[in-house]
């Protein structure tokens, strides 16, 4: 069979969403940032409000998520989505508005800004893809690291007594009176796909009633930065980072 | 009215769509006058008291970036913190207003009024080639008039404007008139008026972007071409000053904001004495008054500056003036703001006499 062939639509059970542009994406293969824009995006079509969403790209490797995206998007500085989000959905209650953001933007340059917002409890979507690395500027150490994890700028491992200890920021803007729906999910599996875009649902239904903040972390891989196969840093992923930052819902608020 | 809070109103009748503030002395009335108004049930404009200036500028971006009237205010150390936000505005070409009543620096320094934020200001301040539009007010009228100025200008060049007051404009009081209640823009005005702006992407037209970054030098040096054409396009047009007892004048100062008001009690006295001295007060600081000054320069015999700084505004008042005529400074800093005594010493010790 030829690709022409097989590329029929009685053949088709699964095609991108219109809501994914058709640039190439400038993620590394078997990055997991591919896969979580897709369902994010997918969730908006589902939902039939590309027109209502603003969408906030962060700085990082997504910092170009707006290339991908095929909806309204502003790109923050490092560390600030949270605080631009915020205007925007306060400017605009009736649109959905949410966040894109690795660790290194959400969990160390702008702690801030995220647990001030997540505590004010402003009615956004945070999306948080903890790959415990700075992917974008070639591997360095982040707040998520994992105790004795190397990176470039920890080369002989994480140590804790020097470094400090990895960052559960989810868990503890989880705390927060601001935060409704707090839950950790990833995306190396169909399985866990389907979880995590059910999370994505579930965080912009939250919106649509107006509950408050919904944060859906997203644990992922960043082969390029472990150094390893897109399959070694899965499978590295799972057991090493799931141990440590366990998949799941961490609080759903349901009044 | 106090300075700040006149500014306060009139940003409520320019039509502000959003307001977000950090507290600071001595500008911190600002917020606190927004927030007892009730602007939310008066226009519905949106008051939110943020966490960190970073926080309240990146909220000022979103904001714009939506095609709204936003602003915000501070003192110099705040000023210093939203230099990052300033500039992702200015990459981004965003419209916004952000008032700096400006007090003694560096560091914490003092909370009493200074003018050493001028190269900040007018110079770029954040990182990159950029300018912001610089109004400086030097009394509550002008405090409260450059909050709508700044918001229309802000909107024809899709750039911040910074009105550059100081701790003693922002706090002193006197009359001032306002601007009758403008509209808020609606969804539809916002969506006509400014197509670029990020308001949810309808089938009908391709997705609005609003970023700063083009990773390809080629389009980002295009950008920044872009960018300054622009801002020679602010020189030509939006050249703001105010020249007073100039026709006739021996001598000139040249002084902005409450330096131009202690400014000319000292022409007062010299003019006593028989010294024709005139006044030029710059009211934008970009663009800067240079070619009025060049032309002064050849009519009078000598130029002082009178700043609160050690004498930043002075570079640009050489440059206007080149080898014509002599250019001296007089200034208090820390905080101090000269007398007009002291302005008439240095004028003769420094201009007359030297
Ligand atoms: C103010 C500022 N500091 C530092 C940087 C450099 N920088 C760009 S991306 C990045 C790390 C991003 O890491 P993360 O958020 O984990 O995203 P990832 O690339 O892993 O997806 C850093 C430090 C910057 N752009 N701005
Ligand atoms: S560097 Fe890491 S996070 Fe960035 S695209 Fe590559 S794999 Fe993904």
């Amino acid at each position: 069979m030829t690709k022409e062939e097989i590329r029929q639509p009685e053949n088709l059970i699964y095609k991108k969403t219109d809501l994914m542009t058709d640039n190439t994406l400038s993620y590394c293969p078997g990055c997991g940032h591919g896969t979580a824009h897709r369902i994010v995006m997918e969730v908006l079509e589902e939902m039939g409000i590309q027109d209502k969403t603003i969408g906030i790209a962060p700085v990082g490797c997504s910092v170009l998520a707006y290339d991908f995206m095929n909806i309204d998007m502003q790109q923050a500085a490092h560390g600030r989505a949270p605080a631009v989000a915020t205007a925007v959905k306060r400017l605009h209650p009736e649109k959905f508005v949410f966040t894109y953001q690795g660790d290194g933007d959400l969990a160390a340059i702008g702690t801030a800004e995220t647990i001030h917002a997540c505590n004010r409890g402003e009615n956004i979507v945070i999306i948080f893809i903890n790959n415990g690395i700075y992917g974008m500027t070639g591997g360095q150490m982040a707040p998520t690291t994992l105790p004795g994890m190397k990176s470039s700028t920890s080369p002989y491992g994480r140590d804790v007594h020097s470094m400090g200890n990895p960052l559960k920021i989810t868990e503890l803007i989880a705390q927060l009176p601001g935060t409704i729906y707090v839950t950790r999910q990833a995306v190396h599996t169909p399985g866990n796909v389907r979880k995590t875009k059910k999370a994505i649902r579930k965080a912009f239904e939250n919106q649509k009633l107006n509950k408050g903040l919904s944060f859906v972390e997203i644990v992922s891989n960043c082969n390029s930065g472990w150094k390893m196969t897109p399959v070694k840093a899965n499978e590295w992923m799972v057991e090493n980072m799931f141990p440590f930052y366990p998949l799941g819902d961490i609080k759903v608020n349901e009044d | 009215m106090k300075g700040n809070e006149a500014f306060a109103e009139a940003a409520i009748r320019a039509g502000a769509d959003g307001y977000f503030g950090y507290p600071i002395t001595p500008q911190s009335e600002v917020m606190e006058y927004l927030m007892a108004e009730k602007p939310e049930e008066r226009t519905g404009m949106v008051v939110l008291q943020a966490e960190s200036e970073v926080a309240a500028i990146n909220m000022v971006y979103g904001g714009a970036a939506c095609g709204k009237r936003v602003l915000t205010s501070s003192s110099s150390p705040g000023i210093s913190l939203k230099q990052e936000g300033i500039s992702y505005i200015a990459g981004a070409e965003l419209p916004c207003v952000i008032l700096n009543v400006v007090r003694g620096g560096p560091g914490l320094g003092t909370i009493q009024p200074s003018q050493s934020d001028y190269f900040q200001s007018t110079k770029g301040g954040g990182h990159g080639d950029y300018r912001m539009i610089v109004l400086a007010p030097s009394s509550v009228q002008e405090m409260a008039d450059f909050a709508g100025l700044g918001f229309d200008l802000a909107f024809k060049y899709r750039n911040p404007v910074l009105v550059l007051s100081d701790g003693a404009i922002g706090q002193m009081m006197e009359k001032v008139e306002l601007e009758e209640q403008r509209p808020r823009f609606t969804e539809e005005e916002i969506i006509q008026n400014t197509p670029w702006a990020t308001t949810g992407k309808p089938k009908t037209r391709e997705r609005n972007i609003i970023t700063s970054l083009d990773l390809d030098s080629g389009r980002q040096e295009l950008h920044n071409i872009a960018l300054q054409a622009k801002y020679k396009e602010i020189e030509k047009n939006e050249t703001r000053y105010e020249a007073i007892q100039c026709d006739d004048a021996d001598y000139l100062i040249v002084a902005y904001g409450t330096s131009a008001r202690l400014s000319q009690k000292a022409i007062d006295i010299l003019r006593a004495e028989g010294i024709k001295v005139g006044l030029l007060r710059p009211i934008t600081l970009f663009p800067f008054p240079t070619e009025i000054i060049s032309k002064l320069a050849g009519q009078v015999k000598g130029i002082l500056t009178v700043e609160m700084s050690a004498g930043q505004m002075i570079e640009d008042v050489r440059l206007a003036v080149g080898c014509k005529v002599k250019v001296e400074h007089f200034g208090r800093m820390g905080g101090i703001i000269p007398s007009p005594t002291e302005v008439v010493e240095a004028m003769h010790k420094k201009i007359i006499g030297g």
